[in-house]
């Protein structure tokens, strides 16, 4: 495929390699070293890094701020921006600051409702939703124009990346029926939520290649290694929309707690491992939630590395 | 029609306890559906307030009312006298009532005995359900007739988000995901390529983001008399 | 059976338990009652499905509101019996007496009682 912006991630993938992301959850301070810090933990292994967006609706150092910060430091971030806080008047002005500093990728999401997050009190905003996030940014970097037509001098040069969850609801059908509308919409890449049930995942793809979705975006699988058991029933019991088949629990189970961590990361390895062989797969979205240092290993683990330089 | 449930009596004897001479103003309309603000809660409520003045050793005189609509100046009219002879007014009422009352006895002072919520329906006694979200631009002809609007928590186009699982919305096991039942709705009625086309973004502008909102229906108006047209 | 039970009680007679609203506790009490009781038929039992079950959620309703305006909650109560447990009926009668005795004269009575003086 051919590439359309300056994203390095869009160009490793074009050239036909496995693209590998990982996420830096920015801190619930001030601390900007603390990006830095997780920065240098995992920007050789690589392509570029994503950082969310107020995840959970718990407010953080900001997303575009902290993709500066990155940027500054010669790693290549994905801009992650949600529908819930701003209106269309605040993202895009968001999205043209972005790609002012030589941002160059965004993911669009509607956003986790805030009242799971530390402000459950607040009003949520939702003038647009993910699919039309995605549209607003395509009509911005191909036309030239914002949201209300007026026809910018110099265009955002940004590759257009949405999410998409494979496990929720009403079924898989549907949620390949919503990856071809982001597709329609203008999404290049799909990073997936945190694969665990694998069949359920390979019943996904199967429709996405079927269907050409497959052709028509880079699927990144999305990777997200257990720390522990606790961990586990968490991700089952209390995050929305994530499926945690009972088999990977029993096998946290049989081991000895101080163990847990690397039967994870095993896991996770022999997960990229089998995936990798997917056919539609185009890369890894690798989220070592608050673990950071662990992305080295499973990049590694996972035969991605070293990271192709284009 | 309008929701809205009575304020905890703690919050009304507040409002209303230096006064003396105190009106009950009911509504016939929506509140009395929702038993919020008919006559039999206006009874009630003056009820209440009578014993915390008797017991608190305090004189006054609670008289209560209804009227048919207090969102319409001509029924207003009738509370005249009564108006006259409150120092305060605790109308139950919707918001829309207890403003319009305001509006037309700008003197006297009004207190809400009703939090107003939505516009829903009576899915049971004592239970409603919101429904329309007032968005100005119905586009129920496209959604399966539910609205995404009043249905999804986050008032989406293109859902369902991911956070809906086994037809529940991600705030809460018990609230149904609306684009769940647009998506059982639609597949009901072989309209599911509709799930495949972006819907652009909403001109929220007839929605309250726009402002306040005035309907003017020229059809509707009294005509205005033709001045020098046939002599 | 000749049972006894305190003579202050004043027995108004409804239908159904389910016919008591509200209101009609209130005025008791506004009018000078220093408690009421509800009786209702054996939960389960009622002729008309749900009447003692909806008197009881407007007795709590009731206490909540003689609670806030401080007149107090003990004053009301709601009571489950059958038409064949008279030695019961007088129980309850002598229970609820005693609970009005030691919590004295309503606010409400005293109140009208200073201004008629």
């Amino acid at each position: 495929m051919s590439t359309k912006t300056p994203s390095k991630l869009e160009k490793i993938m074009a050239a036909g390699h496995l693209g590998v992301t990982s996420e830096v959850g920015p801190p619930r301070g001030a601390d900007g070293a603390e990006i830095d810090h997780k920065a240098h933990l995992i920007k050789d292994y690589v392509d570029a890094v994503n950082v969310t967006d107020n995840q959970t609706s718990v407010v953080r150092l900001c997303s575009l701020a902290s993709c500066i910060k990155l940027k500054q430091l010669g790693v290549e971030p994905v801009l992650q921006m949600t529908t819930r806080d701003r209106n269309r008047i605040a993202m895009q002005s968001d999205i043209l600051g972005a790609a002012a500093f030589g941002i160059n990728n965004m993911l669009c999401l509607t956003g986790d409702h805030q009242s799971f997050g530390d402000h459950p009190t607040s009003a949520n905003v939702f003038d647009l939703d993910s699919v039309q996030l995605i549209q607003t940014v395509r009509l911005m970097r191909d036309e030239g124009k914002l949201l209300s037509g007026y026809q910018m001098k110099v265009r955002p040069e940004i590759f257009v990346g949405a999410a998409e969850n494979p496990f929720a609801g009403p079924n898989v059908e549907l949620r390949a029926m919503r990856l071809g509308k982001k597709i329609n919409a203008g999404a290049e890449f799909i990073q997936t939520q945190c694969i665990y049930n694998i069949p359920k995942f390979k019943e996904w793809m199967k429709i996405a290649v079927d269907k050409g979705y497959a052709d028509q975006t880079y699927i990144m699988a999305g990777i997200t290694p257990f720390k522990s058991l606790g961990m586990a029933r968490y991700m089952k019991t209390k995050v929305p929309g994530m499926d945690v088949p009972d088999n990977l629990i029993d096998r946290l189970k049989g081991v000895p707690k101080e163990k847990q961590a690397d039967e994870g990361i095993k896991m996770a390895i022999e997960m990229i491992q089998e995936l990798k062989e997917l056919p539609g797969i185009k890369g890894f979205h690798i989220m070592a939630i608050e673990w950071e240092e662990k992305v080295p290993e499973l990049v590694q683990g996972g035969g991605l590395y070293p990271r192709p330089q284009v | 029609m309008i929701k809205a449930t009575p304020k905890p009596l703690e919050e009304i004897i507040d409002f209303v306890k230096d006064y003396n001479k105190i009106l009950v103003a009911g509504c016939d309309g929506c509140v009395t559906v929702c038993e919020a603000g008919g006559m039999k809660e206006a009874k009630v409520l003056g009820s209440a307030l009578r014993l915390y003045y008797t017991q608190a050793g305090k004189d006054h005189e609670v008289v209560e009312t209804t009227i048919t609509r207090q969102c319409d100046k001509e029924y207003l009219e009738e509370l005249k006298d009564m108006m006259e002879n409150a120092d305060a007014v605790v109308s139950i009422a919707c918001g829309c009532g207890i403003q319009y009352l305001t509006e037309n006895y700008p003197k006297k002072v009004v207190f809400p005995g009703v939090d107003t919520h939505f516009m829903g329906i009576n899915a049971d006694r004592g239970l409603f359900e919101e429904r329309c979200a007032g968005c100005g631009q119905c586009v129920l002809g496209t959604t399966g007739g539910i609205c995404p609007i009043a249905r999804c928590s986050k008032r989406m186009l293109n859902g369902p988000c991911g956070g809906s699982e086994a037809g529940k919305c991600e705030i809460s096991k018990d609230t149904p995901c609306g684009w769940h039942l647009i998506y059982e709705r639609l597949e009901t009625l072989g309209q599911m390529n509709r799930f495949l086309e972006p819907v652009d973004p909403k001109n929220w502008r007839s929605s309250r983001d726009g402002g306040p909102r005035v309907i003017i229906r020229e059809d509707l108006r009294k005509a205005e008399p033709q001045h020098g047209s046939a002599h | 059976m000749r049972l006894q039970y305190p003579t202050h009680i004043h027995i108004i007679k409804v239908p159904c338990s389910g016919r008591v609203d509200l209101i009609h506790i209130l005025m008791a009490v506004e009018q000078g009652a220093d408690g009421v009781f509800v009786a209702g038929c054996l939960e389960g039992d009622c002729h008309y499905m749900h009447g003692n079950l909806f008197a009881r959620k407007r007795v709590e309703r009731a206490k909540e509101i003689l609670e806030k305006t401080g007149v107090g909650k003990d004053r009301v109560e709601m009571y489950n019996l059958s038409a064949g447990q008279g030695s019961r009926w007088a129980e309850i009668c002598r229970e609820f007496d005693e609970r009005i005795m030691k919590l004295g004269p309503s606010p409400i009575r005293l109140a009208h009682e200073k201004k008629a003086a």
